[in-house]
């Protein structure tokens, strides 16, 4: 298992140099910020001291090279806008965006997990056709429209909750959060079940799929034979082994919603890194776009890890080795 | 004669498919007393296996049993609330599937899928019941039971899952074990041992085995009675050596027939012609008639009735093997 931690490790390192060649020469090709970030008065002298302020005066291959070597110890570059380091200011909005999609898949596991088991056990009845109607609707309606409803019923129409922002932050054993307060929890309710939706449905989805697919299995039936109660059959014998596909599917999603949560940042103005990134790429702020991204393939590289250990504890036939590649 | 351990009386198990129905089991009757086994053999889609679950009440939907009784030591099962039977299953009905491969849940440790199998009908804690499963594991043959406790079944050979079966059946002292083709997927070096090895506990414990088997050859050394089914019926049932040396219905015959035998070498293998009917629609006579050699115009006048023509040896034929008749 270490063995295999190392080697992935390793492997990791291959991925973000790759990524960040891609990165480097997309975020090149989406536009030149001189014209943004320099006055369209400023003169040729102002104009070329401020290129080579920026380093935007080397070739494409060198300023990639200044950017590697800086990166090596840690440094990812100053935004252009806010002169910060870039990773300071994603450092800075991350904790918002973790707790909010943090908060979204929790929601959408206690939502997903019961519903999908209640489908999948009585799938003929009105309930259950009602949950997976339910549920493609969840799924097909786009979420900036589903979050704009929320503002519109919860916050506008009936009042209830409010609407943008992020709450009053709390603190619990020295961990900072805005879940730790009744303000803040408010506030993230409705930006998070905007986000948690989607995510809701395919956990449904997935579980009643597997109920369906582990109750005509032999070793149910086996169970049964035992003379086991209907809940241990169904909680351990059945919950067990679906828990193998909704592991995968929830850690790639949690990647996911920590990317996208971009629209609901949005909608609903939570101080998030999708909000930076946003702002970001409306003004051309290369250094702040590369250090996200970077950060953004980082995260999917941790949970892909994480997944896969959780994995091997999960099922005991998976056996953690060195695949190749 | 005292009361039989098992008697299952008339049972129907009917499937309500979009297609129509489908009398997967149709009128089986049979008994089996303390210490007996009784083979039940027939061609596959025959009925064996949803007589195995009917008597379990583990027949799902679309089927059910719509009629008949299945009496253990005199109290009918049927109908009984779902509570009642969870408290007979694995307790005094046991069951062993065919596939060893799949009986097993691949994520449960076998120590955790034997002790709930314990504690689902025994107040004990955690540790008795362990103990008893180790007992269990080393009655079965399996060596060093205390170990491959803590083991998954992936780790086990097939033969060896369907060892751990067989323990987790004898776990509770059932009075009753339904054994459905346990070997049919094992080698047949692993097939005798299981074979012999089911048949001594049972013997010692005083147990009562249903065998069923698509393979009369399994049965002839091991049950003392068989039944043989057709179509969802029993056809023929009979102390087992009067079976198989005086077979009465042509159905029994025609399973002999197709059993590979030293003198029989060199001369190719008899087969039933045909193919078993479709239960959805079953001619109404005789259901062996489109097969049958022997068949005659009023076969398929009306279904034939069970009929004793030898002292304990009944068959549902109106034209039977028997000397001095047609
Ligand atoms: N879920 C089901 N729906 C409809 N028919 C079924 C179902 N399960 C079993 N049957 C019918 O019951 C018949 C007997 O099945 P089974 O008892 O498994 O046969 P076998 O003798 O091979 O064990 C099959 O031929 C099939 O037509
Ligand atoms: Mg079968």
């Amino acid at each position: 298992m270490t063995v295999f931690i190392v080697r992935r490790l390793m492997q990791s390192v291959v991925i973000l140099l790759v990524m960040s060649v891609i990165v480097f020469l997309g975020v090149f090709a989406i536009g030149n910020p001189v014209d943004i970030l320099i006055s369209p008065d400023a003169d040729q002298m102002e104009r070329e001291r401020a290129i080579r302020a920026l380093g935007l005066d080397l070739p494409l291959w060198e300023q990639y090279f200044v950017f590697l070597r800086n990166a090596a110890v840690g440094d990812l570059g100053r935004s252009f806008v806010f002169n910060e380091p870039a990773l300071r200011l994603i450092f800075e909005r991350m904790p918002a965006t973790l707790e909010l999609a943090f908060t979204a898949v929790v929601l959408s596991l206690v939502v997903g997990i019961p519903l999908g088991l209640y489908a999948g056990l009585k799938p003929q009845t009105a309930t259950s056709k009602g949950i997976m109607a339910g549920s493609i609707v969840g799924f097909s309606l786009p979420s900036f429209w589903q979050g704009l409803m929320f503002i519109m019923v919860f916050a506008v129409m009936l009042g209830w909750l409010p609407s943008t922002g992020r709450g009053q932050v709390g603190s619990f054993l020295g961990i900072k959060s805005s879940l730790f307060t009744r303000d803040g929890l408010a506030h993230v309710i409705l930006p998070a079940i905007n986000l948690a939706l989607g995510n809701a449905a395919l956990i449904i989805r997935l579980t009643r799929a597997g109920v369906r697919e582990t109750l005509l299995q032999d070793y149910v039936k086996f169970a049964r034979a035992k003379g086991l109660t209907h809940r241990r059959v169904v909680g351990v014998h059945v919950l067990k082994n679906i828990l193998i596909p909704l592991v995968t599917v929830v850690g790639l999603e949690i990647g996911g919603l920590i990317a996208f949560a971009v629209v609901t940042e949005s909608i609903f103005a939570w101080p998030g890194m999708g909000k930076l990134i946003i702002d970001s790429i409306n003004q051309l702020d290369r250094p702040v776009m590369v250090a996200y991204l970077m950060m953004i393939v980082f995260l999917f590289i941790v949970i892909n890890l994480v997944v896969d250990v959780l994995y091997s504890v999960i099922d005991p036939r998976v056996r953690l080795q060195d695949v190749k590649g | 004669m005292s009361q039989p351990t098992l008697a299952v009386r008339d049972l129907k198990t009917h499937f309500f498919t979009r297609g129509g129905v489908v009398k997967a089991v149709d009128g089986v009757s049979f008994q089996i007393g303390k210490g007996r086994i009784l083979g039940l053999v027939g061609e596959s889609g025959s009925g064996k296996s949803i007589t195995g679950f009917s008597i379990l009440g583990l027949v799902d939907p679309p089927g059910r049993v719509v009629e008949g009784e299945i009496l253990l030591k005199g109290e009918n099962l049927v109908g009984q609330p779902d509570e009642r039977l969870r408290a007979v299953r694995g307790n005094r009905i046991a069951m062993i599937f065919q596939d060893p491969m799949m009986t097993l849940n691949p994520v449960l440790r076998i120590d955790t899928q034997m002790i709930e199998a314990v504690q689902a009908h025994h107040d004990v804690g955690a540790d008795v019941a362990r103990a008893r499963a180790r007992d269990a594991l080393g009655r079965v043959g399996i060596p060093s039971p205390e170990e491959r406790l803590n083991a998954y079944p992936h780790q086990f050979s097939g033969g060896m899952r369907q060892r751990v079966a067989i323990a987790i059946a004898l776990l509770n002292n059932p009075e009753v074990i339904i054994a459905d083709e346990p070997t049919t997927a094992l080698d047949v070096t692993i097939q005798g041992q299981i074979l012999y090895e089911v048949q001594k506990l049972c013997r010692e414990t005083g147990t009562s085995l249903i065998w069923i088997t698509h393979d009369l050859s399994v049965v002839a050394g091991l049950a003392d009675d068989i039944c043989v089914m057709y179509a969802g019926k029993i056809v023929e049932s009979g102390p087992i050596d009067d079976v198989l040396d005086r077979s009465l219905h042509p159905y029994t015959k025609g399973l002999l027939g197709s059993v590979p035998s030293r003198n029989k070498r060199g001369s190719p293998l008899a087969q039933i012609p045909g193919m078993t009917p479709s239960l959805l629609s079953l001619p109404s006579g005789c259901p062996f008639a489109d097969r049958c050699p022997r068949v005659q115009d009023d076969c398929r006048a009306a279904l034939p009735p069970m009929v004793e023509y030898r002292p304990g040896q009944a068959a549902r034929c109106i034209h039977p093997h028997v000397e001095g008749r047609a």
